[in-house]
């Protein structure tokens, strides 16, 4: 990302916006999950813009924005761009953001088909065939992963940004995490799949720990080798319909997820292709 | 002031999700009110079919980020109703523990950082932190305690990764539960000192004829079963619920409603229909507080909901602290069940109100079809009704002032639209609402 190359602060507090997209809302959430933090984060920058939280709606330029959600309507395509003028830096927090989201399973298939399935007048919605990634549409400066986020990364890249430095958001897998945290792992003691190797550290390895395999809500980590995973639990018995949906949820239309779900399902239906 | 005018909320605020507010006047002749919901729909339903239904709790959780385990406590039991799981007794209270958790999070949240900061006309809880240091970093604390029992159970407060069709993944240990009590019984007495101070807050004299449904349970505070209570109709069995509340189509704002069949009635679901329907069923000391706050139950004013929401506060804390106090861990942590071509439903208490699912599986395990009506959706009805009825006593100010009182009625009901939107319509007339 291009850090500010002085502090964003001397004596004025940078503006903060919060945008929010297509999305469950849980990772602004995340910022007023800050409980001990807020009131410090609320006196180091100024929160210009940001609904779920404050009434008070300030006009832009803005120094900081944080991006929640995809862009699944046409309307959403022109108000990012609009965002993204209005701001200096430009951080998506959360996998919709960074990648799709969910909704991005739509992505896979028949758009019609799928509105007519949930509405009973689907010529009054008004929304694209697919749900893309916030950098698909303008230029992002961070990312932040996770669905959710975690909120210490969240105050770590506001750190960051007040005093001008480099965020530290590690990109090394979950798998590795597991081991630090002396996790016994699922798949090898238990035979379950986990997407831990492939899958971008923050969310702190929870699932291993509590028993489940990884299902990879913080996306590919730095060079995953999705496919080489694939294959080895294809010849460990586990069912290709089963890590294709694994492959496919929260970060279902990250580049290196989308390829490895596609080259299993394609065994099964070539037609299934984005 | 005479003659037609429309006074338009481009944008709310302090509520879950993105929508609008449309008023159309003639002089003080109310003409029309929507909320106007622009928030993208996500199409759940849809893509929720040929999912492995082991993957439902995880996927509806996104619905929402502040109530993902009203999803995942309803979907689980509607799985379970599918595939003849019998919960037991321990799985029974543990979930029981998990929903206190989301509702002290919730409540917390929206008392303090979302609704409180309308009783002092400031824009928002950090504000309000200004006038009321104690009071507000007090709510926050409050707060983190339900994460943290969120954490504890469920892995992570947003999106917990822990509930299965079945039970539990893993069975938390007695030990960091135990760990949450000093907290919580701090917290209980904050809760109630949370509850005295918000009930002294100056409500406007606004009282309305609800029709209030919710659960109700023949043997305790109804949270994740019980039959489908109203304080006007019948009460009638979950599985029964889609023959007495449907959903309808509104020409003019293109949005899904519910309604009560036969009569078209709106109806008032949450925390206010809650107590209003089983208030003899709190724990102690939140009872106790019913009685000692000012009000003539059933409670008719939307404006005290944020009493309500202090009372189920209260009321989960002390829930809270029981089952901790009595938990003994689970062996195993999930029934097993094998996948049939079946169906079922359920429903649970969100803390927005009553949350309905049903499912239909193949004898894959696979789910072939999915419903989903959110309290947001059924109580959009209602707010607008409110609305009407709320608009000719303040049309006294100017239109910002109008619009902000009618944001004010709104927020009562702390409307989650990001919930609402996995099938709301879209606006057609983006110029009136976006």
């Amino acid at each position: 990302m291009s850090t500010p190359s002085q502090p964003a602060t001397s004596n004025v507090r940078p503006r903060l916006a919060v945008f929010k997209f297509a999305s469950c809302d849980g990772c602004q959430l995340s910022l007023l999950d800050c409980e001990d933090e807020l009131l410090d984060i609320a006196g180091a920058v100024d929160i210009a813009f940001f609904l779920e939280a404050t009434s008070r709606i300030e006009p832009g330029p803005y120094d900081v924005a944080l991006v929640e959600g995809s862009i699944t309507t046409p309307h959403d395509v022109e108000r990012i761009q609009e965002a993204r003028r209005q701001s200096k830096y430009l951080i998506t927090i959360g996998a919709c953001a960074t990648a799709g989201g969910v909704q991005s399973l739509k992505n896979w298939a028949d758009h019609e088909e799928f509105l007519r399935c949930v509405y009973a007048r689907p010529e009054f919605i008004s929304t694209l065939a697919t749900s893309t990634p916030i950098a698909d549409h303008v230029p992002v400066d961070f990312e932040l992963r996770g669905c959710p986020i975690n909120r210490h990364q969240l105050i770590e890249v506001i750190g960051a940004l007040v005093h001008g430095h480099q965020p530290r958001t590690p990109r090394h897998s979950v798998c590795l995490d597991c081991k630090r945290l002396a996790t016994v792992c699922v798949e090898v003691a238990q035979g379950i799949p986990c997407l831990g190797p492939v899958t971008h550290a923050g969310c702190g390895a929870i699932c291993p720990t509590y028993d489940r395999g990884c299902y990879g809500c913080f996306g590919p980590s730095a060079q995953p080798n999705c496919d080489s995973l694939a294959n080895h639990y294809v010849a460990t018995g586990c069912p290709q319909e089963l890590l294709v949906p694994l492959l496919r949820n929260f970060n279902a239309a990250a580049p290196e997820f989308q390829a490895a779900s596609n080259r299993l399902a394609s065994a099964v239906d070539t037609e299934d292709q984005p | 002031m005479s003659g037609p005018r429309t006074v338009k909320i481009e944008a709310l605020t302090r509520v879950e999700g993105e929508g609008g507010l449309y008023v159309q006047l003639d002089g003080n002749h109310v003409e029309d009110v929507k909320l106007s919901i622009y928030e993208p729909p996500r199409v759940f339903e849809a893509f929720l079919r040929g999912r492995p239904l082991e993957d439902v709790p995880d996927i509806t959780a996104r619905i929402c980020g502040i109530c993902p385990i009203a999803y995942q406590m309803s979907c689980v039991h509607a799985l379970e109703a599918a595939l003849g799981v019998t919960m037991s007794p321990e799985i029974r209270l543990l979930r029981r523990l998990l929903y206190c958790g989301e509702w002290i999070e919730s409540h917390a949240l929206h008392m303090h950082l979302l609704h409180a900061p309308d009783f002092f006309g400031v824009d928002s809880g950090i504000e309000l932190a200004d006038q009321f240091p104690d009071e507000v970093t007090r709510g926050l604390r409050l707060k983190k305690h339900g994460n943290e029992l969120l954490e504890v159970l469920g892995g992570r407060a947003i999106h917990p990764i822990n509930v299965a069709v079945g039970g539990f993944y893993k069975a938390p240990e007695k030990d960091d539960l135990l760990r949450l009590l000093p907290d919580f019984d701090w917290g209980l007495e904050a809760a109630i000192a949370t509850t005295r101070w918000v009930a002294t807050f100056d409500f406007p004299d606004f009282t309305r004829d609800y029709d209030t449904v919710a659960l109700q349970h023949p043997d305790e505070y109804a949270m994740n079963e019980g039959r489908v209570a109203s304080t006007r109709g019948a009460v009638v069995a979950v599985e029964d619920y889609e023959q007495h509340y449907e959903e309808f189509h509104v020409e003019h704002s293109t949005a899904l409603h519910s309604r009560r069949t036969p009569d078209h009635a709106s109806y008032h679901v949450g925390p206010l229909a809650r107590l209003n329907l089983n208030r003899e069923q709190l724990a102690p000391a939140a009872r106790r507080l019913a009685d000692e706050v000012d009000i003539d139950w059933p409670c008719r004013n939307p404006f005290q909901s944020i009493i309500a929401r202090g009372l189920e506060l209260v009321h989960a804390y002390e829930e809270a602290i029981s089952i901790i106090r009595q938990y003994k861990p689970l062996s195993p942590s999930r029934t097993p069940y094998d996948a049939r071509t079946s169906s079922g439903c359920a429903a649970t208490e969100a803390p927005r109100g009553l949350l309905y699912h049903r499912y239909q599986i193949d004898d894959a395990g696979k789910i072939t079809f999915a419903k989903i009506a959110p309290p947001t959706s059924q109580n959009q009805q209602q707010i607008e009704a409110d609305l009407h009825a709320w608009l000719p006593s303040i049309l006294n100010g100017d239109d910002d002032h109008t619009a902000m009182q009618c944001e004010r009625l709104v927020r009562c009901y702390d409307p989650c639209i990001s919930c609402a939107t996995h099938f709301l319509k879209l606006t057609v007339d983006r110029g009136e609402s976006a």
